[in-house]
Parts: C-alpha cells; structure tokens; sequence
C-alpha cells in the first residue's frame, strides 16, 4: 500500500482525522490478504451483488461504426446498477471487523450514495448518506431507492451543492463520530489509505475482464476505455491491464460545454496541483487556489479533483486522458440505446463516445474495451429534458 | 506567565475595512489577533465559519488582500497576528512567496490546518527562514508521540482542540476536554491554548484554571459580525465580547 503516488497523495486532513485514518490502514492491512475475508467478499460478490459481470461484444454497434471491435463489460448488470457496489460491500465488510455500527457517504450520482444505503440494509449499520442539495434534486430516484433501504438522505446546503461539499460534510461528520462510525469513500479519493482500498476493491473488474477477453479472443485488448469523476471504474479496469505496454488506457474526463469553456469537470486537462480532500492532485481553481464549481450533464462526474493515483499515472504518460462534452456522451447513450438494447449510464456514455471516435480509426482486428461502468435508467430525467418523442 | 486571549475572525468578513475596524477593536483585551483566510471549502469548520468565508469570498476578498489587511493594521497595533488557513491557497502561491508576504506585511505565526506534522519538513524550514512562527493542532484523541512531535514543530503554542467536532459554539466544556488538555500540559515544553467551542467567560475561565496557557476564540465573534454587520455596534460588540473573555482568563488565572 502506498502513502504517495508519485508525490501525488497523502494526508492532509485535520490533526483529529489522523488516529482514524491510522486504524484504518492497520485494519485494511489485517484483512485485506485475510482467507476467511476474502472468501466473505467473494460470497458477497458473486451471490449478492451478481458477479461476475459478462464481457459483451457489441457487434451491432461494432458493424455501424466499422473498425475495431467493442467489447463492453458490463458493470452496469450488478446490483444498484454500479461498479459502486464492489467497493461498498468490501469497506462495509471492512467496517464490521472493524466494530464499526454505522455508516456514512458520500454521492454524486448517487451511485454511491445507493450501494452504501445497500450495504447498509444487508450489514444492518445504520447509514446516512451526504448528498448536495442539487444533486438531490436532480437524481430523485436514487434518493428515493436509498431510503427505501432505510437509510438517510442529508442534502447538503453549503458551497456548491455538489459532491465535493457532500464530502466537506462527510468529513465534518466523521470528526465527530469516528468512534462508531465508519466513513465509506465512493470513489478513489481522499487522504491515504482510500485511494489504495478502493482500488483494490474495484480492481476486480480488470481482472475478470483480462480473463473474459484473452477467453474469448485469446489476446490481449489494443484499447480500454473508461470514464474518470473521482477515477474509481477506470483505476478497476487499468490496474490489471497498466504493466501491459501494448494496451493502451484511456481515461475520459467531463469537457461539459466545452474545455474551452468553464463549464466542464476536466481535472486533469484543465486543471493544476493542489490540496483537497485529504490528497495532493489536480483540481480545478482560481488563480487564488479557491475551488471551481464544476459542470457536467453526468452527476457523477462534477467533481472538481481527481483521485491522486490517477495524476500520478498522467504524469507517466501510463494514461491517456481525454474529455468528451455533454453533447457527445449524450449522442453515444441514444446510439448505444436503439442500436443494442442497452442503457449506459451518462458517466459511461462518456467512455463510449470517445471508443465510437477511435474505433473508426482502428483494425477491425483490433479490439476496444469499454467499461460500462453504470446503466441509465438514473439519467432518464436528465435525457428527457434533451430528447423528446 | 500572563494567560493570553487569542481573538479570530475570518478576513475580508463582510469586507477588508470592516476586518481592519473589527482587529483594531478585538486588540484592545486581545493578545493575539488570528485571521483566517477564507476557503471554498473549509472541512474542518463549523456553519458559522463556512458562513463567513462565503460572505468574504463573495465580496472578492483575496489572499494578497489578507496582506493588505495586516500591513494597515501593523500601522495601528504591535498586537501579534497569526494567519490560520487550510494548505490550498497556500500551496497555490507557493509557500515560500506566502512565507516572505507574511512576514514583510508584519504577520507574526501560521496555522495550516490541513498540513500534517509528517509532510511538514520543508514547511518548517522555510517558516524558520522567513522568521514566521509555526503553530500545529492537537486532538483529544492524539497519542503521546504525536503530541510530542506536534510540540517539537510548533515555535508559539500547540493549538489544543477541545473536542471532537468542527470550529462552533458550544454550550458546555467537556471533562474530557479537562483530562486532554492536563495530559497535553504535561507533554509539551510550548504554551498550550485551547480552542474550538468557547464563547463564554465560564467557558475560559475553566480552561485556564485548569492549566491552559491561553484560550482561542472565534466563532463567537463571527456569529456577532453575522448579525450586525458592518458597523460601528459590530466593533463595539467585539470588544465587550474580548473583554468579556479576558476577565475569564484573569480570574482563572488567580
């Protein structure tokens, strides 16, 4: 486990978060290699949350845009609909070592927000899930499922209503109640050892993937593509895939209206280094270092940093970051929709569009993975407002 | 030694002249001024701080601006200012160009409240360079080898945390708080201030009594700046409150 990635990293938090941080860490590093633990997350895995996911070849879709072939791992199958859930039932099984009884979150999308609210049902810990107050009104249903689980729903008021200050209030909440109360990071973010733990639980859509495709097509993918808010679906799929120099990784950020524009969540492209959250990495800011309100059509992608393992894989050249604006991965979720029948999540949509623009340009030999990191029925809303019929 | 009273406000809250009028008031039973520098997002502070950042960040206040204010001020008062801010606006200029504004505007110490005493090599070096006094927080639940490390890198007081929880209001002090801070005495050759939730005279006259060296307060204060204002009745508020604090100090120091 790592402190740092490269310099990228850390923990800078309160002096109060520090015991915290220090008992997690030494209770990940008591389970995480732990037989019986893993066996319980494997049971969990397999016959809760419904894994593993199939690795789909979308060959309509393939055969319309002609080149290269598109696989599609399906992450959008899994109970709640989410990659979320990998990581949520992994740290809540984590909590219960731990002695922990209850939960807290944090959500965007409210992906998060929801496995957490799960997990929370299943594990009988009492959950509240830290939600901005815009976020809550535009992912109604979400709010909804989550309290259908029992949980509680805090819309967060202050700053920009968004992820980064249900995160604020997460952390302002665990200060209080690290004692019986265990905080549950959604993506990987945060001081050290998040970044790590939920890589590690997230990493296991890579692995069943590069099993799935050298099955299948018994070599290894040219491409993967995957959608980075805080960056945990596309650190799950490259980490088994990043010591592999012939497949290239591709992480596809929120250009929203336009890089050149400031309406976008584009950390990476457009932002620079800074502290936030615990870690050392890019984020958007004044020239003041204030954050930046952020701007995508996807909930789960307006956040104004990116997770510190992620920076430090761009300063390597390991990752290839790109942006794709709202219009683009709203095209890619209608195109994905009517020509296979299937509903990507607008954050996914983001990772579709751009293998669409690369796929053209490739083999038809060569082979792209997508992680279909979430499925739409969150975003019908969103779409509606777009797309009429 | 004299017990000292700590009196922070949040610059630019609701405006620089207002906070240059608020110091000046604040300084007259005040022995150190602490200034915040406002955030987007200051995790480890209460609604009444966040409130305030929003209004000065709202009305354009600056970080170079924070340097404005201590430079005017310094024109008035020797009263010694410490500037307490979260690492990104810091890291953002650079620390070193920060350290050498700080100290040329007539800044005295820092809190950085995001800043870890592991990743602080380079900060303490450069704040000893620059003549700038370093100031780390301690938490209830900080074990004995922290505390000491925390003492060892602070060169003005170690910033004793009185309870689990954000910067705010509270009505009563802890036993725990008690217990902490005596622990926290024995352990550190610096002074030992206690902060976070005090807003009364009770409230710092328990602290001292109890062996702390000073008390900080500010969301007392700022709560009296969010309901009056920029004003004239704002200044004057400020003062009875400091006055107020510090006669708890005094008598708790008997």
């Amino acid at each position: 486990m790592e402190m740092r990635f490269g310099k990228y990293g850390g923990q800078y938090v309160p002096e109060v978060l520090i015991p915290s941080l220090k008992e997690l860490e030494k209770a990940y590093k008591e389970y995480k290699d732990d037989p019986e633990f893993k066996e319980e997350l494997d049971y969990y895995l397999k016959n809760y949350a419904g894994r593993e996911t199939p690795l789909y070849f979308a060959e309509n879709l393939t055969k319309k845009i002609g080149g290269a072939k598109i696989y599609l791992k399906r992450e959008d199958l899994l109970l709640g609909g989410a990659h979320k859930i990998n990581n949520s039932i992994g740290q809540a099984l984590l909590a219960k070592k731990m002695g922990k009884t209850r939960l807290i979150a944090e959500t965007g999308a409210g992906e998060h927000g929801l496995s957490s609210a799960m997990v929370g049902a299943l594990f009988k810990m009492k959950t509240r899930i830290y939600m901005g107050a815009i976020d809550v009104e535009r992912q109604k249903l979400n709010v909804y499922k989550m309290k259908l689980h029992g949980a509680e729903v805090y819309p967060v008021e202050s700053g920009s209503k968004t992820l980064k200050d249900a995160i604020n209030e997460a952390l302002r909440d665990w200060v209080e109640t690290f004692e019986d109360t265990y905080y549950l990071i959604g993506s990987v973010v945060g001081p050290y050892p998040y970044p790590s733990i939920v890589r590690d639980f997230q990493s296991v859509i890579g692995k069943e993937a590069k099993k799935q495709i050298l099955d299948i097509e018994g070599k290894l993918p040219e491409c993967i593509v995957a959608c980075v808010g805080g960056g945990s679906n596309s650190i799950g799929i490259f980490n088994e895939f990043k010591n592999y120099k012939e497949v290239k990784l591709i992480g596809v950020e929120a250009a929203g209206e336009g890089l050149d524009t400031e309406k976008h969540a584009a950390a990476l492209l457009k932002g620079k280094e800074g502290i936030l959250h615990g870690m050392l990495s890019y984020f958007l800011q004044d020239e003041d270092g204030q954050i930046r309100p952020t701007h995508s059509i996807s909930a789960g992608l307006d956040y104004p940093g990116v997770g510190p393992e992620h920076a430090y894989l761009k300063d390597m050249g390991a990752v290839e970051y790109v942006g794709i604006t709202d219009e683009e991965a709203l095209n890619a979720f209608l195109e994905l929709s009517k020509t296979e029948g299937i509903i990507p999540a607008l954050e996914s949509s983001h990772a579709l569009a751009h293998a669409m623009k690369i796929a053209k340009e490739m083999d038809s030999d060569e082979i792209i993975i997508v992680n279909l990191s979430g499925r739409g029925d969150k975003d019908l809303d969103t779409v509606m407002n777009y797309v009429k019929f | 030694m004299d017990k000292k009273l700590v009196s922070f406000i949040v610059a630019g809250d609701p405006n620089p002249e207002a906070t240059l009028k608020f110091m000046k008031a604040l300084s007259k039973h005040s022995d150190i001024i602490e200034l915040g520098i406002p955030f987007s997002d200051p995790m480890a502070d209460g609604e009444t701080i966040q409130m305030a950042d929003i209004r000065a960040l709202n009305n354009g206040m600056k970080v170079s601006k924070v340097f404005d204010i201590i430079r005017e001020f310094r024109k008035y008062s020797n009263t010694p200012i410490v500037v307490m801010t979260y690492y990104n606006p810091v890291f953002n200029m650079g620390l070193e160009r920060f350290l050498k504004e700080l100290k040329e505007s007539g800044g005295n110490g820092l809190i950085v409240v995001d800043l870890p005493v592991e990743d602080s090599e380079e900060y303490l070096s450069l704040c000893k360079k620059y003549g700038i006094n370093t100031i780390f927080l301690a938490a209830p639940n900080t074990s004995e080898d922290r505390i000491k490390r925390i003492d060892n890198a602070s060169s003005m007081f170690v910033y004793l945390v009185s309870l689990y929880g954000t910067t705010g209001v509270r009505r009563e002090i802890s036993n725990l708080a008690i217990d902490f801070l005596k622990r926290t005495k024995k352990l550190c050759k610096n002074p030992v201030y206690v902060g976070f939730g005090i807003s009364e005279k009770e409230h710092a006259k328990r602290f001292i009594e109890n062996g702390a060296d000073g008390v900080v307060v500010g969301s007392a204060y700022v709560k009296i700046i969010e309901e009056y204002g920029d004003s004239e009745e704002t200044a004057k508020k400020l003062e009875e409150k400091a006055m107020e604090l510090k006669e708890g100090i005094l008598e708790g120091s008997k």
